[in-house]
């Protein structure tokens, strides 16, 4: 089966602006690549539990106790805007 | 034989009888890298003068004492850059903090002396894909080291590394280090923290060492596991000595042959290699039967839906605000992102960010996700039969050679399959390692071939003497390139 993705609906989904050129080698190659996903048809899946880690952990916790972590600047050392000890973003609202 | 070529092992004896001091290797991995590094191609950035620094004020009386340890570049350690060999993080990024296992390398006396070129962000088989250049094979520099962790083995088998950290999400510590002639091993899930780790695939990735030899594996291991507060899913186990099943026989040791891996596309002078020391292994006293899993056809397809997916996410903090590139002249906080976004990533990468995207967005979750994460639990479900009857899983680390640059780059497709053998133990969350196992005549130059060995969950121990006992009575981790 040929499959057929939406690249430029995937893309902006994925925050990736993709020329042209991109956007027509990525759907050939991912089509292949999804074809071959096929494989997962191979076997009766049904009924079979789903595993999200190979390891049985669940519901860690820790003591509701402040801990040592980067201070302000530190954080901030590899912003590449920053203004008044904070991370200067693109404007949101007009 | 240079200090840069020996083992921790040999270079902590001769530390301890003060026949050398932690200076003389680092000086002498220096000059190897200057001579050296122009060819491999290794190193994405070594800071000289700091590693002299640690190196004057290492103490030797701590069990890594004076020993310098590449990391590959996806590892963060404070002050020094950490680029995952991506534009996205090449200028103005520099570790605000340690990883948990370099503190804890650190602590056992190790330095941490360069940065390894990979695959950018840890995606890839070959080290094509660094954003700066493709590191090369120390046994033919034509040729790939593998990947991700490419620059790490190519540095400790081109011996301008003492030792060196990997990460493996679907074989780039074995992988690599295959394709190098080294050790090298990835540790159980959750064995090693992955708090400083920029994150590929979180569910399967792991960091371990590449080394000249297993007991190097072992001693690096002794300082890297642990229950780590920053890591929810680092385990709550007892760290056992690594190095305690070494020098121990394997009579009796229980090895199983996959039947299902034993498919056409394995370079026949692999099978003979590994035919060869699965013989070898039947002599050391060892017992191999074949064994079934019957689910290994889905492994790539599960792990090529997994991976991207969990990378998709994982990749989305990389948003142009709080750390790395940034795009200028935009003209939106959309525009933003996506020129951001656009610039930052190399094709590989935006390759599995679309694919992840597109298997866990809306009408395609259950298509491609969740059917991904069950025929996950029948891998697993494979290794938890087959280890009631054995003990090891044998099969060749890779189906193929080292292969010369630029053969594979118009076909992903082709590159994932290789995954073939080294994917179900990330999946399933077990440890496997990848020692030489022998060489081959190809076009002109001699090439090293792995042997892999997997191992039930939190039992390196058992892994680690398999390996070693396999090694001891060889030679092939005694050679070197020329």
């Amino acid at each position: 089966m040929a499959h057929h993705i939406d690249i430029q609906h995937t893309a902006k989904l994925a925050r990736l602006k993709l020329t042209e050129q991109e956007a027509v080698k990525y759907e050939a190659q991912l089509a292949k690549v999804l074809d071959y996903m096929e494989t997962l048809e191979g076997h009766d899946l049904s009924g079979v539990e789903l595993t999200a880690h190979a390891m049985p952990i669940y519901d860690v916790w820790r003591e509701d106790v402040s801990v040592e972590g980067l201070d302000r600047d530190e954080a901030l050392s590899n912003a590449p805007r920053k203004t008044a000890g904070q991370f200067l973003i693109s404007r949101v609202v007009e | 034989m240079s200090l840069a070529a020996q083992s921790i092992a040999s270079l902590r004896k001769q530390l301890l009888s003060k026949e050398i001091t932690p200076t003389d290797i680092v000086k002498d991995v220096l000059t190897s890298i200057e001579k050296q590094d122009p060819s491999l191609k290794a190193y994405l950035s070594v800071d000289a003068e700091r590693a002299l620094a640690d190196a004057a004020k290492a103490d030797i009386s701590k069990p890594l004492g004076g020993i310098p340890i590449g990391i590959k570049d996806n590892i963060n350690v404070k002050g020094a850059p950490c680029t995952c060999a991506s534009k996205f993080l090449a200028e103005n990024y520099t570790a605000p903090y340690n990883a948990t296992c370099v503190n804890q390398l650190h602590a056992a006396g190790a330095l941490s002396l360069g940065r390894l070129n990979m695959d950018e962000f840890a995606m890839g088989s070959s080290t094509e894909n660094s954003a700066f250049f493709a590191s090369r094979n120390p046994w033919d520099t034509e040729r790939v080291p593998g990947g991700s962790s490419g620059g790490s083995a190519s540095a400790v088998g081109g011996d301008i590394a003492i030792a060196a950290l990997g990460s493996d999400t679907g074989g780039s510590i074995r992988q690599p280090s295959a394709f190098c002639g080294c050790v090298g091993i990835k540790p159980t899930y959750g064995r090693v923290s992955r708090f400083g780790l920029v994150a590929f695939a979180s569910s399967l990735d792991q960091i371990g060492p590449i080394t000249k030899t297993v007991e190097d594996a072992a001693l690096v291991l002794n300082h890297l596991c642990g229950k780590d507060g920053r890591d929810s899913t680092s385990l709550d186990a007892a760290v056992p000595d690594f190095t305690s099943g070494l020098g121990q026989d394997i009579k009796g040791l229980r090895f199983g042959l996959p039947k299902e891996y034993l498919v056409d596309g394995v370079d026949a002078r692999i099978r003979s290699a590994v035919d060869a020391a699965i013989t070898h292994i039947q002599g050391l006293g060892g017992i191999v039967e074949e064994i079934s899993l019957p689910h290994t056809d889905v492994g790539i397809a599960t792990y090529y839906v997994i991976a991207p997916a969990e990378a998709s996410t994982n990749l989305s903090r990389f948003d142009g605000v709080r750390y790395g590139h940034r795009a200028e002249n935009t003209k939106d906080v959309l525009d933003h992102y996506l020129t951001t976004r656009a610039e930052g990533f190399g094709p590989e990468v935006k390759r599995r960010i679309l694919l992840g995207t597109y298997v866990l967005s809306s009408g395609y979750y259950d298509a491609y996700y969740v059917k991904a994460q069950k025929a996950r639990t029948l891998i697993r479900k494979d290794f938890d039969e087959a280890f009631k009857k054995v003990d090891i899983v044998l099969s060749p680390t890779t189906p193929e050679l080292p292969f010369k640059l630029g053969a594979h780059s118009d076909d992903p497709l082709s590159v994932y399959l290789a995954d073939l053998f080294t994917i179900p133990a990330n999946l399933a969350g077990l440890p496997g390692i990848s020692v030489p196992c022998g060489f081959v005549e190809d076009g002109g130059t001699t090439l090293p071939v792995g042997l892999q060995m997997v191992g039930r969950a939190l039992d390196e121990v058992t892994l680690l003497r398999a390996a070693h006992a396999y090694e001891q009575s060889t030679s092939w981790h005694l050679k070197k390139p020329r």
